[in-house]
């Protein structure tokens, strides 16, 4: 997906006047509720009629005020999945899943009802009203809705923000998997920069109606890391080990690590705050802590006050932070090697 | 009580077509206003705004004499008339026109209650799943002010029923022609000993208006039910 869009619209008080031109197939757009997004948003799908500008998609204009081009949402092939499902009341799930498709030319009917039942699991459901579904049941009709009518690209406008913390990583599986599977690129919007780094690979950043910076989502956070307030989260995928001794054990690249919140499935990702690491320059002899680590410094980083440490941990990177003078008193530099402490009640699951 | 005289019959049979045409033909035109009033965006909304519903609060004779004014036959919108060679003045046809006038304004709030209520996410999700503006107006904007349609259409038919004010004056009088159940009961009650038969009228308006009471319930029921 390429888009390149520069486009200026005033609403009262606020004035958006954004210019960018992304490229990737899991791009995401980061911004505070009131930033502009979603009027970038509107815009790209025709929703929104820009005051002036341009908006291009894969070399096709969808809209120039130059040259008077303006093309109406039904043509842009581009589908939306909102916050709320937006299903169609008076109809049933087959019928919502139906409507795109029925009205997207033959020659692009690449993807069919069939396999996308089954990536979504929706088997059981297509005879059902909308009203009796479950918020993420509702959440994966209106995905399909979207992908069946065979668009050249996804909008997911907040897609997670209505759904529950179990339910969001769930949905955001579906979102992936059904992406990936049926080849569509999408662009993610969203406030939560935890969904961005999951669910994207470059991100633009917006706030105040202008473009802030065009990055990778790990750029992002680290940046963000001194002003937050939960510090930079590391994100472990892990797979479960055993359950011992009232902990979980499991396995993080090539390291073992006890966590308190497990559960039974065989893999998990947590979340560990940067803030929640200790490092110690030594082998420390006897710690309560469960989860020692022998890492590599790869990286530091100055963020606000405080200094970023990025390490190697068995071939998984782990960002921590210390204040200043302790990284000068540890003398942590760039292929020290050090020793990261976590206690087993500092991980969070996600799901 | 006096059984209905074949007068009567007529005036009930007038009453019925002349209500049931005034609703079908109001319905499409309220349908698109209230459409163009809900979703439309231009200058002057609030003027049309106050002229459609005019209508409600003008007594039904001035709007009667407006009407004859402009359908008379020196009236703004006789030539039109005369080109299609319809004459429409004290006609059955100009008792629906009265009365489609006069209900316009209740129809178009009844659909306008009802597609005001429909979520503009639905539209926009219908639009960028390929849906052109019109294809959204019949798939998901008319399916879904079905409750409106079927209120703004009993309110219609049952408010022509007792249309009097505007009728009498465009549609005159007429027995077997233009007269509706009120006009007969009108000419009923003011003639002396036509009380038991105004009253015999008077049950047949209230025994129509219960059933189409009852059958506005029940359509509303039932389409809540499948919602």
């Amino acid at each position: 997906m390429e888009l390149v869009m520069d486009v200026r619209k005033k609403f009262g008080d606020f004035q958006l006047d954004a210019g960018f031109s992304l490229a990737g197939d899991h791009v995401g757009i980061f911004g505070e509720s009131g930033s502009g997004k979603s009027t970038l948003v509107g815009m790209l799908a025709g929703l929104i009629p820009p005051d002036d500008g341009e908006i291009r998609l894969d070399g096709e204009t969808l809209f120039s005020s130059r040259d008077r081009i303006a093309l109406p949402p039904e043509r842009r092939r581009i589908a939306m999945v909102f916050q709320h499902a937006s299903l169609f009341p008076h109809l049933d799930v087959e019928a919502n899943l139906m409507y795109g498709f029925r009205r997207c030319e033959k020659a692009n009917r690449r993807i069919t009802l069939a396999p996308l039942v089954s990536v979504l699991k929706l088997d059981g459901l297509l005879k059902r009203g909308v009203n009796k579904l479950s918020g993420g049941e509702r959440q994966r009709v209106a995905l399909g809705r979207a992908i069946l009518s065979n668009p050249r690209l996804l909008l997911m406008d907040e897609p997670l923000s209505a759904l529950d913390d179990s339910l969001k990583y769930q949905i955001m599986h579906y979102l992936k998997s059904a992406s990936e599977e049926f080849g569509i690129p999408y662009l993610f919007i969203s406030h939560s920069l935890l969904e961005i780094r999951l669910m994207t690979s470059r991100v633009l950043a917006v706030g105040g109606g202008r473009v802030l910076r065009q990055a990778t989502p790990e750029e992002v956070a680290r940046e963000r890391m001194g002003q937050s307030q939960v510090g930079y989260i590391n994100l472990l995928p892990a797979e479960l080990v055993r359950r011992i001794d009232g902990l979980y054990q499991y396995r993080w690249g090539s390291q073992g690590l006890f966590i308190s919140a497990g559960t039974e499935n065989p893999s998990a990702m947590f979340e560990l705050s940067s803030r929640d690491i200790i490092l110690f320059k030594k082998h420390p002899e006897a710690i309560s802590a469960r989860n020692l680590l022998q890492c590599r410094v790869s990286e530091i980083f100055p963020s606000g006050n405080k200094v970023g440490v990025e390490m190697s941990c068995g071939g998984m990177p782990l960002v921590a932070e210390v204040v200043r003078p302790a990284a000068e008193e540890l003398d942590i530099r760039a292929g020290s090697e050090i020793y990261a402490v976590v206690k087993a009640s500092s991980f969070r699951r996600l799901g | 009580m006096s059984l209905l005289t074949a007068a009567d019959l007529d005036a009930i049979r007038i009453s019925v077509k002349v209500a049931l045409a005034a609703t079908a033909v109001t319905l499409p035109f309220g349908f698109v206003f209230a459409y163009l009033m809900t979703f439309g965006r231009f200058r002057g909304k609030a003027v049309v705004e106050v002229f459609i519903n005019l209508p409600l609060t003008l007594p039904p004779v001035v709007i009667g004499y407006l009407l004859l004014l402009a359908l008379g036959s020196h009236g703004w919108l006789s030539p039109l008339f005369e080109l299609f060679g319809i004459r429409l003045i004290f006609t059955w046809k100009a008792a629906v026109v009265a009365s489609a006038v006069v209900g316009f304004p209740l129809m178009v709030r009844s659909i306008r209650l009802a597609m005001g209520a429909i979520d503009h996410q639905l539209v926009h999700a219908s639009r960028t799943l390929g849906a052109g503006k019109l294809d959204t107006l019949f798939s998901v904007i008319l399916p879904l002010s079905r409750s409106g349609i079927v209120a703004g259409s009993s309110l219609m038919f049952a408010r022509s029923l007792g249309e009097f004010g505007a009728t009498i004056i465009v549609a005159g009088n007429v027995p077997g022609v233009t007269q509706t159940i009120p006009l007969a009961i009108y000419d009923y009650v003011s003639s002396p000993g036509g009380e038991s038969a105004a009253l015999s009228l008077c049950v047949v308006a209230i025994s129509i208006s219960v059933v189409v009471l009852f059958f506005h319930e029940y359509l509303g029921a039932h389409l809540a039910r499948r919602d």
